[in-house]
């Protein structure tokens, strides 16, 4: 097959890239070029990530001997990814911008290019297996390597867009494996550190930069009741679970910590509550995909797995789409779910679908609240 | 060329030195000299060697605008165009930032050209406040010639001086440094044949420039540091050998050119030639392809054995829209899809038609990738 391989500068890509040459793959390395620095023409004034980065994608292709290439989607990264991410906040919402650059840049714009120019798959360094079924037909499953397992940030992608992927590292069992398969191939990126960050978000703080684009507005910091508790900058400041920075200088009744339950945006207001209040009994969102074939019935509720966030338990639930909606009710109730966020079904080990989440339920209502303590 | 430049960096010396061995290496760097003066035309210690057109560059404009400033700090003003080389915007966009110098960008049409209408009433105007004037002979993208006698001629009635990067005209059309009018000119020898690492600034006898490099004040005190000979003897050599092909190699040169263009438009009518009718280095081939991006183009042509450039690729290797066609007017849509295909001395009718085979097939797969915005 000839295979893109969209090489970021780090170890799994170029390892990932290094055994699809090994299967016998025709490989061209690709970096994207995503960074879009604040408009010059002048020299430098765009890179991708960083620049070392790009120069460490160029000399791993070049240790495995493959033409490279640097494609600039900074244009679409800036429009689909960092724009909404902003526009996300902006309405109350805590978006994973990773997933949408699976959805819209990797497998879509990249892939789509790939197709255009001939390519039969683009393949990535994600941690996460692809399997077929019986039929014939293509599922995507955890990587054996738990500890790193990616196939959440991918429950977005479409059977369409399995049927041109290439997860070499799924069946691999942890990092350190992939670390010193690298080394034995000498690829001087072995031990590069991981990145956690947001890479458009050079400084690490979210909250920080997200305030510098869309600046201060004073507002009201209420309870569930409605009684206004204090006050603050911006709700797009805040996200669902966050405790710190709420400077509310009566503390509460029971004296425990408020934590932000819900942010809304078109007043301006922050709500506010004990932990216990955090708990969600259902979450539902009307974006929803399949990952690979639809289930044959989505109108009984099905008992699935749930997991809400990258790094986050995948816990037992259950799931119905109901008037469009994908609606799914959590068996115990969870803690930390905000809208924006992705609800990614599991059955097993397999990605059944994902919906971004647009509303929740808490399990924990009004006038329970004053029971809580 | 190579044995030349193997023999001279078998000697040991430094070209400073008094003793025998530093002689004999000063000698081969001041025949280098004299052979480079000749064929650009100027006098022999007008030729001040650095390491490349960059550095040339840089040493052209810093030196003059940190002397002019040092005779009038009235004089701040910098004229350039949006479509020179980097080499020589970001030094300017340098002094802007840092030393509180004003860049003014001469227009140009949409086929590049300076527009010396607008130049003449603006000096007439502030003639008094202009630094210097920096217009690049020989567009490195487009290949489009800039009019050096009609600039220089306007700038001396102000007593303006004028630096012109020279790298892309160097060795392919005649330069006569001493007619030009120039104050200083910045050449290169890997763009014609010679080894990376070596240029020239040529600078007027009666000037004297600010040193960006402080040391043992060689070069007139104006580039301290050991000299190279061996760099400075191959530059020489393929200027020579570059500057007797000229004629020769400008028509051989014209006749592919046509070619290629007659064959890409019978493939792609709505190709552009960027320059249009503009007179230009016939071995520059500058396109630009509505609808494709030069990212996918430059993929398929390489994969067919082909190789051609979008423009000049940043430091992480990455095609921006060129900043030449953008100043020339064009949209970021269309200036991604620009191509320069640069045909030279190793260039050959069959490389012509290989090119023209590969091409519709690449031109097609392109266009059907479409463009990064979309």
């Amino acid at each position: 097959m000839k295979v893109l391989a969209a090489m970021s500068g780090g170890v799994d890509s170029a390892v990932a890239a290094a055994r699809a040459v090994e299967a016998g793959h025709e490989v061209v390395g690709v970096h994207l070029a995503l960074s879009r620095m604040p408009g010059t023409l002048r020299t430098g004034s765009r890179g991708c990530c960083t620049i070392e980065d790009s120069m460490d994608a160029q000399r791993a292709a070049s240790v495995l001997g493959i033409p490279y290439y640097v494609w600039d989607f900074s244009e679409r990264f800036k429009e689909e990814v960092v724009d909404e991410f902003i526009a996300e906040y902006e309405a109350g919402r805590t978006p994973n911008p990773c997933m949408r650059c699976n959805e819209r840049i990797k497998f879509a714009a990249l892939l789509e290019k790939a197709l255009a120019l001939g390519f039969d798959a683009v393949c990535t360094g994600h941690y996460a297996t692809l399997l077929t079924d019986e039929a014939g037909n293509l599922e995507l499953h955890r990587s054996n390597a738990l500890a790193k397992d990616q196939s959440y940030v991918l429950g977005v992608l479409t059977e369409e867009q399995l049927k041109h992927s290439m997860f070499p590292l799924g069946a691999s069992a942890s990092k350190d494996l992939i670390r010193a398969e690298a080394e034995a191939r000498g690829l001087s990126i072995a031990n590069k550190p991981d990145s956690y960050d947001i890479c458009f978000i050079p400084e690490g703080d979210t909250q920080d930069w997200i305030a510098d684009k869309l600046g201060s507005q004073t507002g009201d910091i209420v309870d569930r009741a409605g009684n206004v508790l204090g006050s603050h900058e911006g709700s797009h400041g805040f996200t669902v679970g966050q405790r710190k920075g709420l400077s509310i200088g009566r503390p509460a009744a029971d004296g425990r910590p408020r934590y932000v339950l819900e942010i809304r945006p078109k007043t301006n207001t922050v709500v506010v509550g004990p932990q216990a209040a955090l708990a969600i009994s259902e979450m539902a969102g009307s974006r929803y995909t399949w990952c690979g074939q639809p289930p044959k019935n989505t109108d009984a509720w099905t008992d699935i797995l749930v997991q809400v966030r990258a790094h986050g338990d995948a816990i037992p639930a259950e799931f119905s789409v109901i008037d469009d909606e994908m609606v799914i009710r959590v068996k115990e109730p969870l803690l930390g779910v905000a809208p924006g966020q992705t609800a990614v079904l599991y059955l097993g080990t397999r990605v059944l679908g994902q919906t971004t989440i647009d509303r929740t339920v808490s399990a924990v209502p009004v006038e329970a609240e004053a029971s809580l303590a | 060329m190579l044995a030349v430049y193997a023999e001279a960096l078998a000697r040991v010396g430094n070209p400073s030195a008094v003793h025998k061995f530093g002689q004999d290496v000063r000698n081969v760097l001041e025949a280098a000299r004299e052979s480079l003066a000749s064929t650009v035309g100027a006098n022999r210690s007008e030729v001040i060697f650095t390491s490349g057109g960059t550095e040339s560059d840089n040493l052209g404009i810093k030196g003059l605008y940190w002397q002019r400033q040092a005779e009038d700090p009235g004089r701040n003003v910098i004229i350039t165009a949006g479509t020179e080389h980097h080499g020589v915007l970001d030094p300017i966009y340098w002094l802007e930032d840092h030393q509180g110098a004003e860049t003014v960008l001469v227009p140009v049409d949409e086929r590049g050209v300076i527009d010396l209408d607008w130049l003449e009433p603006f000096l007439e105007e502030n003639g008094n406040r202009v630094a210097l004037i920096s217009l690049m002979w020989v567009n490195n993208e487009t290949g489009v010639f800039s009019d050096i006698q009609a600039i220089t001629g306007l700038a001396s009635r102000y007593g303006i001086p004028v630096h012109s990067d020279a790298v892309a005209a160097f060795g392919h059309i005649p330069i006569d440094f001493a007619s030009s009018g120039l104050a200083a000119m910045s050449v290169s020898a890997h763009k014609i044949g010679g080894p990376v690492g070596v240029g020239a600034l040529i600078v007027g006898r009666s000037l004297k420039l600010t040193s960006l490099v402080h040391g043992g004040g060689q070069e007139r005190g104006m580039r301290s540091g050991t000299m190279d000979a061996a760099g400075a003897t191959s530059f020489a050599l393929a200027a020579d050998l570059a500057c007797a092909e000229i004629d020769s190699e400008t028509q051989r040169l014209a006749g592919l050119a046509e070619r290629l263009v007659a064959g890409v438009k019978a493939g792609v009518p709505d190709a552009v030639v960027s320059r249009g009718d503009a007179p230009g280095l016939p071995g520059t081939v500058h396109f630009t392809f509505p609808g494709c991006s030069a990212d996918s183009l430059i993929f398929l042509l390489d994969a067919a054995g082909v190789s051609v450039s979008a423009g000049s690729a940043c430091t992480a290797g990455v095609n921006r829209p060129s900043h030449v066609l953008l100043a020339m007017g064009r949209s970021e849509d269309e200036a991604t899809g620009a191509l320069r295909i640069t045909l030279g001395y190793t260039t050959s009718e069959a490389d012509i038609e290989e090119f023209l085979t590969a091409f519709p097939g690449a031109h097609q797969a392109a266009k059907k990738a479409g463009l990064p915005s979309k």
